[in-house]
Parts: structure tokens; C-alpha cells; sequence
């Protein structure tokens, strides 16, 4: 399963990556969200997936899925569900702003701003 | 009072979140922020004191065993690095007062520095690695508010790029984390170390160690890492970059020196090779950039990414004199970074304008802010009396030690080169003919000199009292290099 998991998780960072390196600003926030869902679901391989139940404390239960991953997921994707509204709001604006959402178009110094 | 060292992390937050109810009212947030650093400050200095007294402090949250719960460890690195960066909060908030504009300042300017200290002494304080990524996002957070506070076209522009490179970041250390996590099945720094220890840090680790670099390396601006920097930290306004170039960098430069003092030291070979090679590079890099610009901000940016490059090479020499000398140049870097960005601040307030081309003649109309200019420059360039001098001379003394003749000749060579940067924009603005100025408000002026004045004053202490500092220093070489004093304060049975 783990083998199957890293397999798909591979996809994903090629897939954020090949989206990040476009030209897009909406193709770009596609790719960080799909290479947090990579991220997590990495944390969440490399815990193992082993244990049949859920990590909640029942009677006659003793294998568990390893509870810290999980913790961890959590805490990464409300973070990066806060840094994703941010950025969107932060390209709509730069879009209203600078009228163009292609990157190639964003450069400029002090000289010509 | 065994929660003395949460309160340099607590108490900013704490201010933070008072200050977000009073929006409107400009002189509160003034007075209760510096009240606020004020109080952190006393903290931190009394927890200095615990710390020189007593060892390693260590505090694992709710009474859980070391391992289980999150550990925050306080040791001489750590609350070197805590207090150096409230001090200098403290004067770049003063700074602010005059040059931020009300504007900026009603839409939430100071709890977000609060937030950034908060995350930057968080970082430098915790002793757990996930703990370490939750407070590289605090800190992140809220320097994306600051870079893109006031929302001019060029700040929207840059911080895209800010952003953006720092979320893939946060991502690649979430990956790490996890990749570390299923070789070692722990996220306590102290632990991880001991399970590295029990295995003999075999090939996966050092992998895991270079994706480290990787990470700390974007946010420390680590030589192929280093080009999202410049643009990024030119477009916001002064104090703010005052503020992520005292503080930001320095929180990666921490996170490689900890995990490579503390996690990746059974294979130096391989790791600390390519640390020295890069710092190395790094070095020439800033030293290209530092030359090439004739824009005040962007002379003083690559100027950061010298000494990132100058600390990271004495942290990989893994000796004594290097590392104690590291530890020197860390905190006189960011007391005279954060010095020399108000100084080049003001300057550009007066003149208004950053291209060293335009401006001339300031000698004759601001000879004290010329004075102080050129000797930040003297203290970041290391003439003797000056701070720079004693990091310096011990991180080239442990070259040599090491048998890396080379790389001290590139540091003493990038001294000079660092030297020529700094006086080229003393020559250009304040020798020669005056320009004519715009008129500016004498007050604001003497106002903004202050803080700028008093830290390099703080510098100039630093360097002519180094006797004093040397206990410190030699106290936070040892713990960074006997790992095991920081594990058995940790893993205490």
C-alpha cells in the first residue's frame, strides 16, 4: 500500500511542480494546493499505514493507526488553508492592480515600475 | 518559575492580540507595544541569566515525559538570539513611529511585528522540529502581512514571489519532517539525535540532511537559493525591511546551525562539506551583487547574503574558534544590519531616493548621520575596535585550524570587497556637491536618528566590550558542539 501511496504522491509533486513553473497565477496556486496535498499525504505514508482502527480509545481495541501523523496533517493543512486564502486574495488584488495574471508580465525595477 | 522561558515567546504574542482591539488608536498601539518589548526584554535578560548560571533550561509542555509532549529548550544560542532580536524589534517599533505613516499603522502594523517576534523567538526557543515548522508559519505569516502591508503595485508584485517561494519551502520541510519522521519515528530534536546516534546516520539520513539544507537554505538565502532575496526585501518600506533583514535570515541560519550541530554530525564528510562549499559560494555571490548595484537597499540586501554566507562557513568548520566565532558574527550581524537599514532608511527619506547616482553632499547638511553612517560601515566591514573584528578573526582562526587556507582567504578577501560596498555609498552621498534636497522636517529626522544611533552605539559596545560577550559565546559554542548537553538537559530522567 505504501509503495502504491509514494507512487501517487510522486504524480502529485510532478503535477505541482509542472503547474508552479507555468505562467498563470491561477495555474500556480493550483499547484501549491496540489503540493500540500502531496506533503500530507507523504506525513501521513511515512507514519505507516498500518492499524485497523481509528486512533480513539475503545474497548478491546489494541491496533491502532499511529495517532501522531494525523496530528500533524492536521496542523499542516489548517496552515496552509490560511496561507491559500491569503494568496488568493493577494493574486485577486495584484490581478485587479497590475491588470494581467501573467507572470512574465510582473517584472520591473525602480527604473521602469 | 519554570515558565521563564515562555515568556519571551508569550509575552509579544500576548501584546499582539491586546493590540488588535485598538485598531483606531495609534498612540495606544505605540505605548502598549513598546511596554510589551519592554517587558520581554526583562524577561529575556533574566532568562540569559538563568541560562548562564544554570546550564540548559528545559521545559517539556504539560508535564508530559521529554520525548512525548513539546519540549522548549532555552540554551546560551537560543537566548542570545531571543534577546538580540527583541532589542532590536524594540528600535526598528521607534523607528517606525516617524517613518511608517499612519495609514500603515491603523491597518495592524505592530500586532504583526509582535506576531513576527513571537514566531522568530518561538523558532529559536523550541525543541521539537514540527514545533519548529508551526513557528517558521507564525513567523512567515507574518511577514507576508508586513511585505504586503499598504499594497502598492510593486510590493503586490514582489510579494507574490515572496510567497510563493516560501510556501514551497513550507512544503518541502513538511515532507522532510515526514521523511525523517519514518526513518527515526520521533519529532523531538533531542531524540531525533539520540536515534541518529543509535543508528550510525546511515545513507537516508544524510539525504534527509541535505533536503534540510535545502529548506533552512531558502529561508537563510543559501547561495543557489538566494535569488528570490533581493527583489523580495526591496519592495517594502524601510522599517519593515529593516525588521526581516535583522531577523528573518537569521531564524534559517539558526535552524542549519541546530541540526547540523545537533542532528547530522556522524557523517561531516559528506553534509559539512557541502555546507562549507556553499557558504563559500554564498560569499561570492553577495560579494558579486554587492558591487554590481548602485541602489542603496539593493547594496545593503547582498550585503545579508555575505554574512549568511561568513556564519554558515564557521558553523561548518565544526571547531572551537569557528563556532564561538560564528556565534559572534550572528549577533553583531543582526545588530548592525538592523543599524545600517535605518541609517540607508533615513538617507533615503532625505533624499528621496534610493539610485546612489542622484544623491551627493550630505556631509555638509547631516555631518552626525554621516559620522554614524561610516561607522556601522567601519563595524560591519571588522576594523578592529569595531563589532565585526572578533567574529572574524575566530572564524578565520578556525579555518586555518581546520586547513581551510582557502576559505579564509575568501572571507578576509570578501571583507574588503564588503568594505568597498559600504564606503562607495558614503563617497557617492556624502561627499561631493550637494544636491538639491527636498525639504524635510528636521524633527522627523532627529527623531529617526535615535533608535538608529543607539543601536549603533549597542554595536560599538558590542565590539570594543567583547571580553565581556566571550563567556557567552564560549557557553553557546560548547552546547553546539556537545550535543550532549543539550540532550541530557532534554531527555532528563
Amino acid at each position: 500500500m505504501e509503495f502504491v501511496m509514494s507512487i501517487i504522491i510522486g504524480i502529485l509533486f510532478m503535477a505541482a511542480v509542472y503547474l508552479i513553473l507555468s505562467r498563470s497565477l491561477l495555474r500556480i496556486i493550483l499547484g501549491t494546493g496540489l503540493l500540500s496535498h502531496g506533503a500530507h499525504l507523504l506525513i501521513l505514508t511515512m507514519g505507516g499505514l498500518g492499524g485497523t482502527s481509528p486512533p480513539v480509545l475503545a474497548e478491546g481495541v489494541t491496533d491502532y493507526a499511529d495517532p501522531l501523523p494525523q496530528a500533524l496533517i492536521l496542523t499542516a493543512i489548517v496552515i496552509s488553508f490560511g496561507v491559500t486564502a491569503f494568496i488568493l486574495v493577494l493574486f485577486y488584488r495584484t490581478y485587479a492592480e497590475h491588470q494581467t495574471d501573467n507572470m512574465n508580465l510582473m517584472k520591473g525595477n525602480d527604473e521602469h515600475d | 518559575m519554570i515558565n521563564l522561558l515562555l515568556l519571551p515567546i508569550i509575552l509579544p504574542f500576548f501584546f499582539a492580540i491586546i493590540l488588535l482591539f485598538f485598531k483606531e488608536k495609534i498612540q495606544i498601539q505605540r505605548a502598549l507595544t513598546l511596554i510589551g518589548l519592554v517587558i520581554s526584554f526583562i524577561a529575556s535578560v533574566v532568562l540569559m541569566s538563568v541560562v548562564k548560571d544554570n546550564g540548559v533550561q528545559s521545559l517539556t509542555l504539560g508535564s508530559w515525559p521529554a520525548p512525548f509532549g513539546i519540549t522548549m529548550v532555552s540554551d546560551m544560542v537560543s537566548v542570545l538570539l531571543v534577546t538580540t532580536s527583541i532589542v532590536i524589534t524594540f528600535f526598528i517599533v521607534m523607528y517606525s513611529f516617524i517613518s511608517i505613516g499612519k495609514e500603515r499603522e491603523r491597518f495592524y502594523y505592530y500586532p504583526s511585528v509582535l506576531f513576527l517576534l513571537t514566531g522568530v523567538n518561538g523558532a529559536f526557543t523550541t525543541g521539537d522540529i514540527f514545533n519548529m515548522f508551526v513557528f517558521f508559519e507564525v513567523l512567515l505569516m507574518a511577514s507576508y502581512v508586513l511585505i504586503v502591508l499598504g499594497g502598492e503595485k510593486k510590493q503586490l508584485r514582489e510579494s507574490i514571489k515572496y510567497i510563493l517561494v516560501n510556501v514551497i519551502s513550507s512544503a518541502l520541510f513538511v515532507a522532510t519532517i515526514a521523511l525523517l519522521y519514518s526513518v527515526i519515528g520521533t519529532v523531538n530534536m533531542a531524540d531525533i539525535s539520540v536515534k541518529i546516534t543509535e543508528i550510525g546516520q546511515p545513507g537516508i539520513i544524510t539525504v534527509i540532511a541535505v533536503l534540510f539544507l535545502l529548506v533552512f537554505g531558502i529561508k537563510g538565502a543559501l547561495f543557489p537559493l538566494y535569488f528570490w532575496l533581493p527583489g523580495s526585501y526591496a519592495a517594502p518600506p524601510m522599517p519593515v525591511l529593516a525588521l526581516f533583514g535583522a531577523l528573518l535570515t537569521k531564524v534559517g541560519i539558526y535552524a542549519i546551525t541546530r541540526t547540523y550541530t545537533l542532528f547530522f554530525i556522524h557523517d561531516l564528510s559528506v553534509t559539512h562539506e557541502l555546507l562549507y562549499v556553499l557558504s563559500i559560494l554564498t560569499i561570492l555571490a553577495g560579494c558579486i551583487g554587492a558591487l554590481a548595484y548602485f541602489d542603496l537597499k539593493h547594496i545593503m540586501i547582498y550585503n545579508i547574503v555575505i554574512a549568511v554566507g561568513v556564519i554558515l562557513f564557521g558553523v561548518a568548520l565544526m571547531n572551537e574558534s569557528g563556532m564561538t566565532g560564528a556565534m559572534f558574527y550572528l549577533i553583531h550581524d543582526m545588530i548592525i544590519k538592523g543599524a545600517l537599514f535605518l541609517l540607508i532608511g533615513i538617507i533615503i527619506a532625505i533624499t528621496g531616493t534610493s539610485n546612489l547616482r542622484q544623491m551627493g553632499g550630505l556631509m555638509k547638511t547631516h555631518a552626525p548621520l554621516g559620522w554614524m553612517y561610516l561607522i556601522a560601515a567601519f563595524g560591519l566591514a571588522g576594523i578592529p575596535p569595531l563589532s565585526g573584528f572578533t567574529g572574524k578573526l575566530l572564524i578565520v582562526k578556525g579555518a586555518f585550524e581546520a586547513g581551510h587556507v582557502w576559505g579564509s582567504i575568501i572571507i578576509l578577501a570578501s571583507s574588503l570587497i564588503v568594505l568597498l560596498s559600504v564606503i562607495r555609498i558614503f563617497i557617492y552621498a556624502f561627499w561631493g556637491e550637494p544636491v538639491e534636497l527636498k525639504t524635510t522636517n528636521r524633527r522627523a529626522y532627529r527623531k529617526m536618528i535615535i533608535p538608529a544611533t543607539v543601536l549603533v552605539v549597542l554595536s560599538i559596545v558590542y565590539g570594543v566590550g567583547s571580553e565581556w560577550f566571550v563567556p557567552y559565546m564560549s557557553d553557546a559554542s560548547k552546547v553546539l558542539l556537545n550535543p550532549s548537553l543539550y540532550i541530557d538537559a532534554v531527555l532528563k530522567e
